[in-house]
């Protein structure tokens, strides 16, 4: 348990740097713009098609129970808002923690322990600043876009899904699905989606840049990069819930 | 020879102007184990100064110290007529420029090619530097140690040896006053470890540096050395050329040149 508490400590303390640095010249922005490009074009794919399977599956599914109390035609309006408020940023989120925080976690922690974090500090370059601040805003400028895509793709999954048993027309299925969602749905949900982008860069950073004890510590902070953002997801997602519940946004 | 006629030296005050680097009274530990326990040194302009000593002794630690990426518990060093503990980080980054420090592992970055890896210390200190100039400075230090060609490669792609003479480059780029060596040939083939110590003196002539380095290879040694420091528990044990060390009946001196 103590040592819970003192690595949320020196994780709040790496993050409390970040919001020092950033304020301060000079911006990296060659490499914020190298960084934004990496993490969302290179996690694209993977997004795009997670999320059209999940709005297809999760259609798929909600349908026979839709079915039995004869409400089939709520089909649309039902996996829109799941999947808009909750399913399609939380997937994007664990995939991108998985991913990306992986990622940085193994990059970062491999400069670590081949000396590059000390050739870049040597070299007069402030390393947190290159490495920290670039990455931690990439992910949290990157995430919500991504999450708005699968956003976008899910419902096109759900379209399809809604079409594989039953007969939904385009036109009937998207007025559902804009009668349906309105802006307490969608601005709430693509909020979140940056914290979980500053949650996955900064636990990523703080886990690679706190590497050691040679390759094997650069494999343990890839991993453990991935359980602690993952796990941090949920706790945000369940905060966001919370709030927008107090706030009367549901 | 020994640390104790050498600090009867430094008692006496003498000053050299001369002196690029000066240390007195050095200590570092990490925990209980003292690494540095009141080390005294001095480096002169053009001079190439190997530090001996066992693994653990503290070698690698003396440097990092030099350069500011470790702040010692006690004592000054003085580097250039800079005191570099005291150091803030903005003169402790202008300090950098005129110190080049070569990494034990290259410290080559991976993601980056050979150009980029050079531009990376130049495009931070020498802002107003045009394309055209910058990239000419790319391809001088990289023709200065025998790889032009390896400007467009990744640090992947080149062998061992390959990548210690781009990490060479890469230090001489800003073109230092003081290079600090660590470990230059470890890892190397003796053949090649030879290629990189003739290397070493190329550059101390042909940009007069004055240069710290840690090494184990005697081979080496025998090459760059002016004169040798040997680190033992911490102290500054003995100092002088390879031959009067070689020749010394000290056991602990001895033990190294064996």
């Amino acid at each position: 348990m103590k040592d819970i508490i003192i690595e949320i400590g020196l994780i709040t303390k790496f993050a409390g740097r970040f919001f020092r640095e950033i304020i301060k010249p000079r911006f990296e922005f060659a490499e914020f713009a190298r960084q934004c490009y990496y993490i969302g074009n290179r996690s694209l794919p993977l997004v795009a098609i997670t999320a059209f399977i999940m709005g297809l599956v999760i259609t798929i599914q909600s349908r026979p129970t839709l079915v039995e109390f004869g409400a089939q035609a709520w089909l649309p309006k039902m996996v829109s808002v799941s999947l808009v408020r909750e399913i399609a940023p939380v997937i994007t989120a664990l995939i991108c923690a998985g991913k990306i925080g992986s990622g940085i976690g193994a990059e970062l922690g491999s400069m670590k322990v081949t000396e590059q974090i000390d050739a870049m500090d040597v070299s007069g370059t402030n390393p947190y600043k290159f490495l920290v601040v670039t990455r931690v805003m990439a992910t949290t400028f990157m995430i919500p876009i991504l999450a708005i895509l699968a956003d976008t793709l899910s419902l096109y999954g759900g379209y399809l899904g809604a079409n594989i048993r039953g007969v939904v027309s385009w036109d009937l299925y998207w007025s559902q699905v804009f009668d349906t969602l309105v802006y307490s749905d969608i601005v709430p949900s693509v909020t979140k989606t940056f914290f979980f982008g500053f949650a996955i860069g900064i636990i990523g950073c703080y886990k690679g840049f706190n590497s050691n004890k040679g390759t094997e510590g650069v494999g343990q902070s890839a991993n453990s990069a991935v359980v602690i953002s993952s796990l941090l997801v949920f706790i945000l997602d369940l905060l966001a819930v919370q709030i927008t519940d107090v706030l009367n946004l549901n | 020879m020994k640390a104790e006629s050498k600090k009867e030296i430094f008692k006496e005050g003498t000053v050299n102007s001369n002196e690029v680097i000066s240390i007195r009274n050095l200590y570092m530990a990490f925990g209980e184990n003292k690494v540095l326990n009141g080390f005294d040194f001095d480096l002169h302009r053009g001079e190439n100064i190997v530090v001996l000593g066992k693994s653990g002794s503290g070698k690698s630690v003396l440097i990092k110290c030099i350069i500011g990426l470790l702040k010692p518990d006690k004592g000054s060093i003085n580097v250039l007529g800079e005191n570099v503990p005291e150091l803030n980080t903005t003169d402790l980054d202008k300090m950098r420029v005129k110190v080049g420090f070569l990494f034990q592992s290259n410290a080559l970055y991976d993601s980056m090619t050979v150009r980029e890896n050079l531009e990376f210390p130049l495009r931070r200190h020498w802002i107003n530097t045009s394309k055209m100039e910058v990239n000419n400075l790319v391809m001088e230090a990289l023709t200065n140690v025998g790889l032009p060609h390896t400007v467009d490669m990744m640090p992947s792609e080149l062998s061992g040896g390959m990548r210690k003479r781009v990490a060479l480059a890469r230090t001489l780029i800003l073109k230092p006053e003081i290079i600090l060596y660590d470990e230059p040939t470890t890892g190397l083939d003796p053949i090649t470890g030879k290629e990189i110590s003739n290397l070493m003196l190329e550059v101390q002539k042909k940009y007069n540096t004055s240069s710290i380095i840690i090494s184990h290879d005697i081979n080496c040694v025998k090459i760059v050395a002016n004169r040798i420091v040997i680190l033992i528990d911490g102290l500054c044990y003995a100092t002088g050329t390879y031959v009067q060390l070689q020749n010394s009946k000290d056991k602990k001196v001895k033990q190294f040149f064996e």
